[in-house]
């Protein structure tokens, strides 16, 4: 495929190939790897326009073009599933973009090193903890029961089945992701930090600026790359709501605000056995992730001159 | 670089509010805690907030008396250490050579791993491939192949890889060895930071892997405690299948519950605050490359 854009002729990559075959025979394992789990199945997309009844032969029966997608375009399931990953990703975004950055900022603020270190490494473990904890501790946290109702009840209110109200799931899901990303979130932000020049603060310093005008004219420019970056990467993911936690969280009492595109395929798909009607909704939500991706690199490259690639 | 100043009126605040992260990241474990060692009234009152009710260990007893508990739980080891050891081999031997710039097909092959963080085949494309097509249903493979190698680690190794100096390599290629004893003998024992790091990135993605598991095996008895878990989070398990008898039926599901989410969180919460460094080390790998 590059040999054709090369200036050099093929024999001269062939030689290269020839000196160097011991370093690319590395390759050959890991690359069949890829092709078989990464590459097959994006192949494999191509039952969305093909009827598959099932069956070893995973690229289906017969030409259907793009029935399957003027189905799922007609589903108002689907339009819902497509608000709710919005509604749900744009809030989780507008809350935590700015949290983790300000508790970034503060971190960056402590002076004591012990206290600093203890902090993070306080804050960075519920990343650790698997979904189906967290998800059960959710569960604990907001029942009945639990210690948020108690304190509801203490204060005179009626106690929330918070669970089993869809106007509760937007609030649930921000609530539980900050919880176990604030701290986690900071560590490319505190990465970018170190690596400022400390003389900037030095000359700020003598013109007399203070901590908050520190980090509004010193750090925040100096993490604005990655604050770009990190930007993007929130946009293409803008349609990929956290999949395993709404899985875990979710029932049919809240699928009107917690079914999200990914969990629609899996119900259509894997519990209901329309895959290729499922695999269209799936590369539908796959092309659109992509393409938001280029076009926020593009963006972030053409303002701000830094971007993925 | 900044230690001239005074402890303000600014730095008290910022301590409250670091002192309020702690406590609100920590309070979830806390409370479940306080949950399983508690009497089944007390939670059932509401009573439980952050220290044990009525304390007993009952629930602890019996878990831990069945041994269901601990087949998943080696399910889960051994899942965990098969499936770190494929990965992070192949991650490694795949990074070494993309991390040599001299090599003129990286110019194509690093796209290509690339381009797999942007897009995928998605859900039902791969469960079809593993589930039908390669025939990996209710057999570990399924469960430590497809996620052996990820787009995102190759690129924290190569990139530690192509930042360890030359001319160690030169030395030893001087003294003889060629590419495959250079890169046993010389590359992976400078390698073992980035190692630890991957290491732990894939132990912590197999020990809370639920999903996949859930997708691929039907047979109860290969699950992970992961799954078990879900289960018992979701009111699928009944206290007698965990092991209660009639009079323990009641408290055991009150705080099955919160006992099995510590036992099974427990040793990531031990193993953490010692490997925590290599996990920001890795990401830092990452950052430089962004």
């Amino acid at each position: 495929m590059e040999a054709a854009d090369k200036p050099a002729p093929a024999d001269a990559l062939w030689k290269h190939v020839r000196k160097e075959w011991k370093l690319y025979s590395f390759l050959v394992v890991p690359v069949i790897y890829f092709l078989i789990f990464k590459y097959a199945p994006m192949l494999g997309n191509i039952i969305a326009f093909r009827k598959y009844r099932g069956g070893p032969n995973i690229f289906g029966t017969e030409w259907v073009g793009f029935a399957y997608f003027r189905m799922f375009l007609k589903d108002p399931s689907f339009w819902r599933a497509f608000f709710n990953d919005l509604t749900l990703n744009v809030s989780y975004l507008a809350v935590r973009f700015p949290l983790t950055l300000t508790f970034a900022l503060l971190l960056n603020e402590l002076r004591r090193v012990k206290w600093k270190k203890f902090v993070q490494t306080v804050s960075y473990l519920p990343h650790f903890i698997s979904m189906v904890i967290v998800a059960g501790m959710v569960k604990e946290m907001v029942s009945l029961t639990g210690p948020i109702n108690s304190f509801l009840a203490w204060m005179g209110f009626e106690r929330i089945p918070f669970i089993s109200l869809p106007e509760w799931f937007p609030a649930i899901y921000v609530a539980s992701g900050i919880w176990q990303s604030l701290g986690w979130g900071t560590i490319l932000y505190l990465a970018a930090m170190t690596a400022i020049n400390t003389e900037l603060y030095e000359v700020a310093k003598i013109d007399g600026a203070n901590r908050f005008r520190l980090a509004w004219h010193v750090t925040i420019p100096g993490i604005l790359p990655t604050i770009m970056v990190l930007l993007i990467l929130d946009i293409g993911g803008i349609l990929g709501s956290n999949f395993e936690k709404i899985l875990l969280l979710y029932n049919p009492l809240t699928y009107e605000t917690a079914d999200v595109i990914s969990t629609y395929v899996y119900r259509m798909g894997i519990t209901g056995g329309n895959f290729s009607y499922a695999t269209a909704v799936g590369l539908f939500e796959g092309v659109i992730g992509l393409i938001l991706v280029t076009a926020a690199n593009q963006l972030s490259k053409r303002t701000t001159k830094s971007g993925l690639w | 670089m900044r230690k001239s100043r005074s402890f303000g009126a600014f730095d008290w605040i910022n301590g409250l509010i670091m002192i309020l992260v702690v406590f609100f990241t920590l309070y979830p474990f806390l409370y479940l805690v306080a949950q399983s060692f508690s009497s089944e009234a007390a939670i059932y009152a509401g009573k439980v907030t952050i220290w044990p009710v009525e304390f007993t260990a009952k629930t602890y007893e019996v878990i831990l008396s069945k041994p269901d508990f601990f087949r998943y739980y080696w399910n889960t080891i051994v899942y965990s250490v098969v499936g770190t050891f494929i990965a992070v081999a192949a991650t490694a031997v795949m990074s070494y050579p993309l991390s040599k710039d001299k090599l003129r097909l990286n110019k194509f092959f690093i796209p290509f791993v690339l381009f797999t963080m942007y897009f995928g085949g998605g859900l039902i494309p791969n469960y079809l491939l593993i589930a039908k097509t390669l025939g990996m249903r209710d057999t570990i493979w399924a469960i430590v192949i497809p996620g052996a190698i990820s787009a995102f680690n190759v690129i924290l190794m190569k990139t530690f890889f192509a930042g360890l100096p030359s001319e160690v390599e030169e030395a030893a290629r001087v003294d003889g060895l060629d590419v495959f004893g250079i890169f046993a003998k010389i590359v992976l024992p400078l390698s073992k930071p980035i190692l630890a790091t991957i290491t732990l990135f894939v132990i912590v993605g197999l020990w809370n892997n639920w999903f996949g598991p859930s997708l691929y095996l039907q047979s109860k008895e290969k699950w992970p405690i992961a799954l078990y878990l879900r289960q018992i989070i979701d009111n699928a398990v009944s206290p007698t299948e965990v092991g209660a008898s009639s009079d323990q039926a009641a408290q055991i599901a009150a705080s099955v519950k919160s006992t099995a989410m510590v036992l099974t969180s427990l040793p990531i919460i031990c193993v953490y605050p010692f490997v925590q460094k290599y996990f920001v080390q890795g990401m830092m790998i990452g950052a430089v490359k962004g």
